[in-house]
């Protein structure tokens, strides 16, 4: 019998400690599954974030180091500068990219450091228990904004991509998302392409991934998907927002 | 051959010497020449230099590079270093052989640019969270700018451990005769140490973490932590002995005030005052045994120190209630002079 | 024995350079020396000092408190230092007035025998030749002309084209005091 699909050798045997309907598996997935088709695994190291991600050198079969919060484009940024035959990626979040980190990742693009970033963005903090993010949409309702995200009190939603296309250096920036098939082959293309872009020696590659929350957003994982394709990504669309490699 | 040089010069000197792959910094005065010197030196050496967009930046840059092994350092001054901390203690947990250095200015807050000694509780009592100690090495002179950077990195690889320069704007500030004698090390010497991060290839993946929230995993981790600091503190305690033997009223003092110290000390002698001088090089460990053997009943200790009063506490520790113990020093950046040390060493003697 | 040493004057006129070159010197007769720069936080128009001390033995602070020589390159400089010489300092200094103290008062003008050397910008070298020729004495701390010659050698190495013009200028400086001793 032919074996038609398997697990990454990029992934460990570790099962994902994730939320039921959580989009970082399938992220963690894409990931490895781009890591492997381009034959880089064994010349791979990994930042991993502090958030729900922060486990993630127990999923990754690469070698892996963890940053403080928000720190991870620095840390990938002393470690490809320092050993440029690796290949780097850093693996955030949206409260670690946007919030704390936020001068980091945008000096590592501005520099146009040869990294991937993984931004995987789902709207609140999951990790301490579904916070309001900088990604938290307008009306939202978290654990800190009980009355939903109000412009007055707590601004706007930051759209990272945006924001660091104003930039000159990053090469290439997309918004992808995950809640059906169709979308994840799509993810898939986005991340392989930002891990050949470094293996390319092109620069600076960062793929968004509106990510599904259905626990912190007390919603079944049904609900979740309907509020992404409705809702989440009406706020931030789906796309590529700079690509300089074309 | 000896130079005259800068104490910053010299540092980055050491640092270059020792085989310094990546320096990652951000500047602030009295240390500006260090990222200076480093931003050609380093590029035309074809090494790594980076002027980080923050000091919290610059010290994570360090703590990637160590991560896979390679040499990397920063340095700044008081506030910036107040900014490395998170790093510092990521790098303790994770063990990772980072070099700090401090060219401390006056505190706190944005303080003054004045030489000074105010981080002493910071360095060598854990200045970011949780259990944890660093090397502290502290250099007198320019010579030993170049010296103690240079060790720093072979200190940093033995124990994977960070280590912590603690200069002060004075030494980094002045020009000294200095030799740069030692070895030089070809930073592209492959990595041997078995927990880098070079890619897994050929062997199981590698993690370097500091999250471990499986049961009694953190509390061995620290377990681990501490037998390694009590190695360290067995064997790398660094400690200068002037004219300490027949010694009434013993100085103690590090870095600058040290060079002040032993001034006074001289002078005190010429009035026939029996005064002498430890000198901590290194104040994490801290020569506590060495300090301890020298007090008795009729010695009296003087801590000389640039700030309010900060390792007398450790003296004291040391002295346990053997002896008396005095403090004379001044904070906010402003200097004693050997006149005012053998002032108090006058009233000491008197005192009897 | 030692020699502690102040030169000041606004920032721009040299003082820095003027105190390494003695420093320098001190270096090349294999004595023990320390220079440390004063950092004011503006870059431009304060004042700017800096202190060198030589000596036979190991050296103590860098820093001075009561300086026996003195280069005041402004009238600033030498209000601020002059009440802390001590007694029988040598002073050395572009004005023709001598402040109210106990120390032995130069008047040199630099400027001029810069200008005659080839350059105005030299005058912290010829104030630098005129103070090692007040400060010669038959001890073991005195910076002798061929030290000081060499040493300006040394520093503009990677600038040659100045060689000459700043010795001249530590030249025309110490010969100035020498035919007034």
């Amino acid at each position: 019998m032919k074996k038609i699909f398997s697990r990454p050798e990029s992934l460990t045997n570790a099962p994902f400690s994730y939320c039921p309907g959580c989009g970082h598996g399938i992220a963690h997935r894409l990931v490895a599954e781009s890591i492997d088709e381009l034959g880089i695994r064994e010349r791979t190291i990994g930042v991993a974030p502090v958030g729900c991600a922060v486990f993630a050198y127990n999923y990754f079969n690469l070698d892996m180091t963890e940053a403080p919060h928000g720190r991870p484009p620095a840390a990938a940024t002393g470690i490809k500068r320092t050993n440029p035959d690796k290949i780097v990626f850093a693996y955030q979040g949206d409260g670690d990219i946007a919030a704390i980190g936020m001068s980091e990742i945008v000096h590592a693009a501005n520099r146009g450091e040869n990294i991937t970033v993984i931004f995987i963005n789902n709207a609140n903090y999951g990790m301490t228990g579904g916070q309001m993010a900088p990604t938290t949409l307008l009306g939202q309702v978290t654990q800190t904004t009980p009355f939903g995200r109000d412009p007055k009190r707590e601004g706007y939603p930051i759209k990272v991509c945006e924001l660091l296309s104003s930039l000159e250096a990053p090469v290439y920036l997309e918004r992808v998302a995950i809640y059906d098939p169709k979308q994840v082959l799509n993810a898939k293309r986005a991340i392989k392409k930002a891990f050949a872009n470094q293996v390319e020696n092109k620069g600076f590659s960062l793929v968004e991934i509106i990510s599904n929350c259905p626990v912190d957003w007390g919603m079944t994982v049904m609900d979740s998907i309907k509020w992404v394709k409705d809702v989440f990504i009406k706020t931030f669309p789906l796309g590529i927002i700079k690509d300089k490699t074309r | 051959m000896k130079e005259l040089i800068k104490g910053n010069i010299a540092l980055c000197n050491g640092a270059l010497d020792a085989g310094l792959n990546g320096y990652f910094g951000y500047p602030i005065t009295p240390q500006n020449e260090v990222p200076e010197y480093l931003s050609r030196r380093m590029v035309e050496l074809g090494r790594t230099f980076i002027q980080a967009e923050s000091e919290i930046a610059a010290a994570n840059m360090v703590l990637g590079a160590c991560a896979t092994g390679k040499k990397a350092m920063t340095s700044s001054s008081s506030p910036g270093i107040s900014l490395k901390q998170e790093a510092i203690s990521y790098l303790a947990a994770q063990e990772l052989p980072a070099v700090i250095a401090n060219v401390q200015r006056g505190g706190p807050g944005l303080g003054n640019i004045a030489g000074s000694q105010a981080d002493y509780f910071q360095a060598v009592k854990g200045g970011g969270h949780g259990d944890y100690k660093i090397i502290v090495l502290s250099p007198n002179s320019v010579q030993e700018m170049y010296d103690f950077s240079y060790e720093a990195f072979g200190l940093a690889q033995k124990y994977r451990t960070p280590v912590l320069i603690l200069a002060d704007g004075i030494i980094g500030q002045m020009m000294e005769p200095a030799e740069f004698n030692k070895p030089k090390i070809d930073p592209n010497t492959p990595i041997s140490a078995d927990w880098a991060l070079t890619g897994a290839k050929g062997r199981p993946p590698r993690s370097i973490k500091s999250l471990l929230m499986k049961d009694g995993a953190l509390y061995e981790h620290n377990l681990e932590l501490q037998k390694k600091y009590k190695t360290i503190a067995q064997n790398e305690i660094r400690c200068e002995k002037f004219l300490a033997e027949d010694a009434e009223i013993i100085l103690v003092a590090f870095g600058i005030a040290s060079r002040i110290a032993k001034g006074a000390v001289k002078l005190a002698r010429a009035c026939g005052i029996k005064a002498g001088l430890l000198r901590p090089q290194t104040l994490w460990p801290f020569p506590t045994e060495i300090i301890s053997s020298f007090a008795k009943s009729g010695v009296t200790f003087l801590s000389v120190e640039l700030n309010a009063g900060q390792m007398v506490e450790d003296v004291k520790l040391a002295v346990n209630g053997k002896c008396e113990v005095d403090f004379l020093g001044k904070p906010g950046g402003v200097l004693l002079s050997e006149q005012e040390i053998l002032n108090r060493l006058q009233e000491i003697a008197k005192r009897g | 024995m030692k020699n502690e040493i102040v030169i000041s004057g606004f920032g721009g006129q040299g003082t820095l350079l003027a105190g390494v070159e003695i420093a320098q010197a001190a270096l090349e007769q294999g004595l023990q020396t320390t220079w440390f720069p004063s950092y004011g936080a503006e870059m431009r128009g304060g004042t700017a000092n800096s202190t060198v001390v030589v000596s036979d033995d190991e050296i103590g602070s860098p820093v001075v408190f009561s300086p026996n020589a003195l280069i005041a390159l402004n009238e600033l400089s030498l209000e601020k230092f002059s009440p802390r010489l001590v007694k029988g300092a040598v002073v050395i200094a572009p004005f023709k007035n001598k402040p109210a103290g106990d120390f032995n008062y130069f008047y040199v003008d630099v400027l001029d025998l810069a200008k005659q050397a080839g350059s105005l910008k030299a005058a912290n070298m010829a104030a630098v030749g005129a103070l090692i020729c007040a400060l010669e004495k038959p001890d073991t701390v005195s910076i002798t002309l061929d030290s000081l010659l060499l040493a300006c050698k040394k520093t503009f190495e990677k600038k040659p084209e100045f060689i000459g013009l700043n010795q001249k200028a530590i030249e025309a400086g110490y010969n100035f005091i020498k035919s007034q001793k």
